[in-house]
């Protein structure tokens, strides 16, 4: 299972990467919403992926999953959908500035260097 | 008492000066200041009758005791002569000072903190015993002098003189603190009586050589030692008193006191004797020789002490030949250089504040313009006379006898015979006589062509007089000093040179008292240096009346080959090539720094893994695998393609949509219901979020991306996701230390009376994690309101202004 998920977080690490990369505005921000799926599925493979049952007191439960990992996934679940909002509106404030969504044509200008 | 603090005295006495200088208008500020020189003279003065009976005293100041680093405040022969130099001299320059800065003209407050900063950081260098902290005074000795120099800051010139010696001196300082370094390594301490205890062992360590070298390039660099030299002549766009004090009597003696200090640890090696006499040799030569080209009064001077700090390092240097030869005629170089040191402060010191008065009173330095001023200013004439003839080295002066114990000196290496000095030793005298002839030359240059001779009429831009009485008192001071040194040697030697030369010289006195030197004026008609003397003031005449005739080959050298066009090229160069490194790199694409930090992560990590052979892979650890758990793998995999490949937005963010149900799909089969939750609400306001905005955004472009651009971002991104597959497998089979899950499973119902843990790890156990979790999300509420708002009250403001 580990393996499987390993490769999995690989594949959307690279598809992530891979957008992030691109020069389309667009495309960084899907980029970054791949990277923090990855990011979370990556915590929790990290932590094992045993138990038989959610981290909850139960009669009879007693293999538990790791309920460490899980709070700290669900912090930056949340977390992530902040930075989402943020990076949207901050492309939608760029493109209404510049027009474009090209990442090659925001470089500064003399006044920065 | 601690008297450590007293070296931050000044320091502390600066924090008020910039309020005296705003509240009491009326009166000078330097008034003020003078207390501060004057009682640490007087209170300095006390410790000679315990230094001249060989005592030391030491006060200790903790910085940081765990790395050994502190201030001490060691005073025995050495360093009390220095201390009464800087507050001795530091009084006068004072005194100078209120006359010669105007107090409504000038920024007193600046000058006089810069002034009081460089004083303590030069009592800290010389009073140091800890390493650490003598390089950290050294550099504030560099920062006062930089903001000194630059005191004029609206000049060029000015701007420009403080840079260079701040580059030149402050890269000495560093190699000096490798030296210090290599130092505390090889003795294991920081403390220089220590490293001095421990230094026969130093010989023949490997790094010997290298700390003796980097420690030479620090004092060689502040001393303006031949090729370093360059700074202090664009050092005299200062005002006169700084350069009085600083570039002549006090700072740029700091290199000599830094040799004299470490010649114990070093003089065992054949390397320092011949580079400290040698590079001393050279620049005593160097200096004097071009000092005869200038025709700026400072200027003249600047290179005589570039000269005089150069024969002094040379003494240093003959002086270490005593830790190899037991023989009685090397013992004169190091009375030698202590007492030169001593006459070169008063008399240069004095000269140079007459170039200052004759600045200021006829309001030039450029001796071509100036003449005939004997008259008109006699006071001056008298004390300038006096100052270059001991300068010269002609009685009855204090640098005639140092001039000739300097000779004797000299002479006495001919006799030296270790380290190849047999064949080259006659070069040593021949060199000194040269130098001292053209020593006698600009002496007389400096004095005559400025106050004998023709008045040049409608030359000088203002009516010159005789400066202020107030002005004159500090000069006829040293220029008194300069006389009575002549006459008084011996008790001059008894309270002050003894001492300081037992101090350097441990191994061949125990105390001050066993250092058998008389000097004499008279020697006798048989003594060589009395005829070396005669000669010099023979050819120095001659050559001295003929100047006219052959000053003009100087203009021979072509400017652009020289070290100053060297420096000028390299700073010129290093700009550049700066300049051209950070754009070459520096592209202004996001997308740039991107792979940077992408590449840098995957192979950094990459390398790690394999050489620390971290990689491991343990299979049994591994759950298996269920049926929804493939499907739910092939899902995922698909969304993943579909964002990667879709020509539309809409498609694109569906399919991101479709990733995160999948995620939460996973987190399901995982036994994580509340991750599961979330994600699902999440992900449902995110894709209702990106269908808003989806409306402002252009469609999906490509943007003229090449294949070649396309291929190196899926290389990057590829060896980014191999490298995560990798961490993950191997931070899965190998766990250092056992998870902490346990301990919440045990306290979760005890101490925080929940269920479900996931929910009380939240908002108990790490509670403020939550906390500022909220914040975080209010913080990025406030930004995506405030940037949609931005715009519209902007507008409103254009609208305003129409």
């Amino acid at each position: 299972m580990e393996l499987l998920m390993a490769i999995l977080i690989g594949i959307l690490f690279t598809a992530a990467v891979y957008l992030i990369l691109s020069r389309s505005l667009l495309k960084v921000i899907l980029g970054t919403g791949l990277l923090s799926h990855g990011a979370h599925l990556l915590i929790l493979t990290m932590g094992g992926l045993g138990g038989s049952s959610p981290p909850v007191l139960d009669k009879g439960a007693s293999n538990f999953a790791d309920p460490l990992p899980q709070a700290l996934i669900l912090t930056a679940i949340v977390i992530s959908f902040g930075v989402t909002a943020f990076m949207l509106v901050l492309a939608y404030r760029t493109y209404g500035e510049h027009k474009t969504d090209n990442m090659n044509l925001m470089r500064g200008n003399d006044e920065h260097d | 008492m601690e008297f450590v603090l007293l070296i931050f005295l000044p320091i502390v006495a600066a924090l008020f000066i910039p309020l005296l200088f705003k509240r009491m208008k009326r009166i000078h500020t330097g008034w003020f200041v003078l207390a501060v020189p004057l009682i640490l003279f007087l209170y300095y003065a006390t410790y000679i009758s315990s230094t001249m009976e060989g005592g030391h005293a030491v006060s200790e100041l903790r910085w940081i005791p765990s790395m050994g680093i502190s201030f001490v405040s060691y005073i025995d022969g050495l360093s009390l002569l220095f201390s009464l130099l800087i507050t001795g001299i530091g009084s006068l320059v004072v005194l100078y000072s209120i006359f010669y800065l105007d107090k409504n003209k000038e920024k007193l407050g600046n000058f006089y903190v810069y002034l009081l900063l460089f004083m303590s950081a030069m009592l800290g260098v010389v009073q140091s015993d800890n390493v650490i902290s003598l390089y950290l005074f050294w550099e504030l000795t560099s920062i006062s002098s930089f903001l000194l120099i630059g005191y004029w800051y609206t000049r060029d010139r000015s701007r420009f003189g403080a840079l260079k010696s701040m580059m030149i001196t402050v890269f000495g300082g560093l190699m000096m603190l490798g030296g210090f370094v290599l130092l505390g390594i090889m003795g294991d301490t920081y403390s220089i009586r220590e490293l001095i205890a421990a230094a026969p062992n130093f010989v023949g360590h490997d790094y010997f050589t290298l700390a003796l070298v980097l420690l030479l390039l620090g004092a060689f660099t502040k001393s303006a030692q031949f090729p370093f030299y360059i700074w202090l002549p664009d050092a005299m766009e200062a005002p006169t008193p700084v350069s009085a004090y600083l570039h002549s009597a006090t700072m740029v003696k700091a290199g000599l006191y830094l040799v004299a200090r470490f010649t114990p640890i070093f003089a065992f090696s054949e390397v320092w004797v011949w580079l400290v006499t040698g590079i001393g040799l050279l620049t005593l030569f160097w200096g004097s020789f071009f000092a005869v080209k200038q025709t700026d009064l400072k200027a003249i001077l600047a290179f005589s002490t570039v000269s005089q700090l150069g024969l002094i390092m040379s003494l240093l240097g003959a002086g270490a030949i005593t830790f190899h030869s037991d023989d009685a005629v090397f013992k004169f170089a190091m009375f030698a250089a202590i007492f030169h040191l001593i006459n070169h402060a008063t008399f240069k010191g004095s000269l140079f504040m007459i170039a200052g008065i004759v600045d200021h009173e006829t309001g030039t330095r450029d001796i071509r313009k100036l003449g005939g001023l004997m008259s008109i200013m006699p006071v001056s004439f008298t004390v300038a006379f006096i100052g270059s003839m001991s300068m010269a080295g002609l009685p009855p002066f204090n640098g005639f006898l140092s001039k000739e114990m300097f000779l004797q000196s000299m002479l006495a290496i001919r006799q030296f015979e270790l380290f190849q000095f047999d064949t080259w030793s006659i070069l040593f005298p021949v060199i000194a006589w040269i130098a001292s002839v053209f020593t006698f030359v600009y002496s007389f240059y400096f004095v005559f062509r400025t106050f004998a001779g023709k008045r040049k009429e409608g030359q000088l831009p203002q009516e010159p007089h005789e400066a202020p009485a107030g002005m004159l008192i500090s000069p006829v001071i040293l220029g008194i000093l300069v006389v009575g040194i002549f006459f008084i040697p011996n008790l001059v030697a008894k309270w002050l040179i003894k001492p300081a030369v037992a101090a350097i010289q441990p191994n061949l006195y125990q105390q001050p008292a066993d250092v058998d030197i008389h000097v004499a004026a008279w020697h006798g008609f048989d003594s060589v240096e009395l005829w070396l003397t005669v000669g010099v003031i023979l050819i120095g005449a001659l050559l001295y009346a003929s100047l006219t005739k052959w000053q003009k080959f100087y203009g021979l050298q072509p400017a652009n080959f020289s070290l100053n066009a060297l420096y000028d090229g390299m700073m010129n160069f290093s700009e550049k090539g700066m300049n051209r490194i950070s754009r070459f790199y520096m592209t202004g694409l996001i997308r740039t720094y991107m792979i940077y930090i992408f590449s840098f992560i995957s192979v950094a990590v990459l390398v790690i893994l394999f050489v620390q052979d971290a990689f491991v892979v343990d299979m049994d650890s591994f759950a298996h695998i269920g049926v929804y758990s493939i499907i739910n793998a092939v899902v995922l995999i698909l969304a993943v393609c579909f964002v990667l490949l879709s020509k539309t937005r809409l498609a694109a963010i569906i399919s991101l949509g479709a990733v995160g149900y999948s995620v939460a799909l996973f987190f399901v089969i995982f036994k994580a219901p509340d991750l599961a939750l979330t994600q699902l609400v999440i992900e449902t306001v995110s894709v209702a979020l990106f269908l808003l905005a989806f409306k402002y955004l252009p469609a999906l472009k490509d943007h003229g991306e090449s294949v070649k651009t396309k291929m190196t971002n899926g290389i990057v991104a590829l060896g980014v996701g191999i490298t995560v597959t990798l961490v993950a497998l191997s931070a899965h089979s190998q766990k250092l230390i056992p998870s902490i899950a346990q301990f919440y499973k045990d306290t979760v119902k005890t101490e925080a009376g929940g269920g479900n843990i996931v929910n009380v790890i939240l908002v108990d156990y790490r509670g403020f994690d939550t906390l500022f979790e909220i914040a975080v999300l209010s913080i990025a509420g406030i930004g995506v309101l405030g940037m949609i708002k931005l715009r519209l009250a902007r507008k409103e403001n254009s609208d305003e202004n129409k």
